[in-house]
């Protein structure tokens, strides 16, 4: 049920970014969903990608550090007031969520991705509700 | 891992000089020492008029105390004799000419004569065989080959102990590691941040570091600490040990570690060692830091009197385990010239080196860059954002970076500011790493 993101660590400096966009571009790799979160010095650019191992592999190659994190994809409705439903069920249930952003689609619905302190939690918990995770698949099939 | 858990097995190549008594020791340090007097006095001019000026002969050499009336020898006054000016022998008997790698200035020049190069071999041969290494040994120098000390000097000794020796010289990193592989290396001599980059490089080629035959490592030629020691020891699954020269006074050969990795022991039939405080130029207490002042007492070529090394360490006199009775040397902490006075605070790289390796992940890939704003001093710590210590959050990355400001604050007093960086933006050095940016202009 969970969803592997890549982060990659990313100094402040120009040209980082577009190097890092290319060397996925050249691999084939599509970038999915992107966020990117800066102190006053680096960022750390989050992704969900088309293929996590080979992006992995050929940004190491270019000297990138990269790191795994395990997060949930969410699908919601289309409609005004369904983020704030689900997330009452987060406050409900007490997770936490450390971040979140959006994914593209081409469906009706939205998508949006999640970071909870604990994933595992996360999946143990929202189980039994209404809110529904998309798993790695169902993810990737977005794309295809 | 390393050898420390089998039983350390020590080996001493030469027990008559390097298992003295404390008598015998004194007795032969003041012959030799009145005898090089004697020789500087006749054929150093320079010598000799330092000698006259003080109102100082030879023959007033009563005991060691006597020695400190002396005036000291510094690297200008190397400078000011360049080239031949300091040489006690005439060029003809010369057969080796080195040079220092001092990294300021005009190069200082010393030479050798065919005994000076003999004793000089058998200096490097004892630090190789406390260092653990024997005849049975495939010795690969990662040190440059020239002008500078390191290479040749280690490799003479590695060729008197009867090992099998790979003159690899620096650079060309992957190679060496290929010849680590076909050769079945079992002993690494280089510089420790050259080591460090080795290790990193085998990971990076896919090599497993256990596959290789290493076994020892002699690390030298620039201050390192203990946990960077901890670092190569278990990237590459050696046992390595610390060792001291300087081209100056002979290269490497003044002193080198035993396998009991605690201070090195100091050639004592070859130099005396004093060590002064660097300001007020007095003799420091037994066993305190200090600049260390070498003075040679068996060289004909090129002696010395009273060097002063710049180098900062102190002397441990307890004995060793290993059943050396020399004394040793602690780890070099560092240099007068590279001490940075940072708000009025002394401080060495090596210090701040210690607080980033005891951060888990942390690796020492790091650079200080030191700048002056508004008239004050700043320090900016870079160091290398590793997937060791990446996280998906950056405020985990944020909370690393005021970890080591606060405990460099704790530790020194001093404010610094640390700044992550990509991997492999700091540069790699292959002969001495080259740490500090200083951009004040005073």
């Amino acid at each position: 049920m969970k969803v592997k993101q890549i982060s990659v660590f990313m100094e402040n400096k120009p040209g980082r970014l577009a190097e890092m966009a290319s060397t996925l571009g050249e691999a084939g790799i599509n970038i999915m969903a992107l966020t990117l979160a800066e102190s006053s010095d680096f960022g750390v650019v989050r992704m969900i990608v088309s293929d996590f191992e080979k992006a992995c592999q050929v940004l190491r190659e270019k000297n990138f550090t990269v790191t795994e994190t395990e997060v949930l994809a969410i699908e919601i409705p289309d409609r005004p007031g369904s983020l704030g439903e689900v997330l009452k069920v987060f406050a409900q249930k007490g997770l936490n969520v450390e971040y979140m952003y959006a994914f593209v689609t081409r469906k009706e619905d939205a998508l949006i991705v999640f970071r909870f302190d604990d994933p595992d939690k996360a999946v143990e918990v929202l189980k039994d509700t209404k809110v529904k995770i998309l798993s790695n698949e169902e993810v990737l099939a977005l794309v295809q | 891992m390393t050898q420390a858990s089998e039983k350390i097995e020590h080996r001493i190549w030469n027990p008559r000089y390097e298992q003295m008594s404390e008598d015998e020791r004194a007795q032969l340090q003041l012959e030799r020492l009145q005898a090089t007097l004697q020789r500087v006095y006749r054929n150093v001019r320079f010598y000799r008029k330092r000698f006259e000026e003080i109102g100082f002969e030879p023959e007033d050499l009563k005991d060691f105390s006597d020695l400190s009336r002396l005036p000291f020898t510094t690297k200008e006054d190397l400078r000011d004799n360049y080239p031949y000016g300091l040489f006690a022998v005439p060029l003809r008997e010369v057969v080796r000419i080195h040079s220092s790698s001092g990294t300021t200035g005009k190069p200082t020049v010393v030479g050798y004569t065919k005994n000076d190069l003999d004793y000089w071999s058998e200096l490097v041969a004892r630090i190789l065989t406390a260092g653990g290494v024997t005849a049975d040994d495939v010795v690969q120098i990662a040190f440059n080959y020239g002008m500078f000390t390191g290479g040749f000097g280690l490799h003479y000794g590695a060729e008197k102990i009867g090992a099998s020796v790979i003159p690899m010289s620096s650079g060309n990193t992957k190679k060496q590691i290929l010849i680590m592989q076909d050769y079945k290396t079992t002993a690494l001599v280089c510089t420790p941040s050259y080591a460090l980059y080795l290790a990193e490089t085998v990971e990076e080629m896919g090599v497993d570091p256990k596959s290789l035959s290493l076994r020892w490592g002699l690390f030298g030629a620039e201050p390192w600490s203990e946990r960077m020691r901890e670092e190569i020891e278990s990237r590459l699954y050696i046992t390595a040990t610390d060792n001291y020269g300087l081209s100056e006074v002979i290269g490497p050969g003044v002193a080198g570690e035993c396998l009991c990795k605690n201070g090195m022991h100091i050639n004592e039939d070859a130099f005396i060692v004093e060590v002064i405080d660097p300001e007020t130029l007095e003799p420091v207490p037994e066993g305190e830091w200090g600049e260390l002042v070498i003075t040679t007492i068996h060289k004909e070529a090129f002696p010395v009197i009273r060097y002063r090394s710049r180098d900062i360490s102190r002397i441990i006199s307890e004995r060793c385990e290993c059943g050396r009775t020399t004394r040793r040397l602690a780890r070099i902490r560092g240099r007068t010239d590279d001490m940075l006075i940072i708000r009025g605070v002394n401080v060495f790289p090596s210090q701040i080196e210690e607080v980033l390796m005891r951060i888990e992940g942390v690796e020492p890939h790091y650079q200080l860059i030191v700048d002056r704003v508004n008239n004050l001093d700043t320090l900016e710590i870079l160091v290398e954002c590793n997937e060791k210590i990446m996280t998906d959050m950056v405020k985990k990355l944020e909370e690393l970076q005021k970890q080591i400001e606060r405990e460099i604050k704790e530790l020194y007093q001093i404010s610094a500011r640390v700044r992550l960086v990509e991997p492999r933006s700091i540069q790699r050095f292959e002969g001495k790493a080259q740490r500090v940016i200083d951009k004040r202009k005073l």
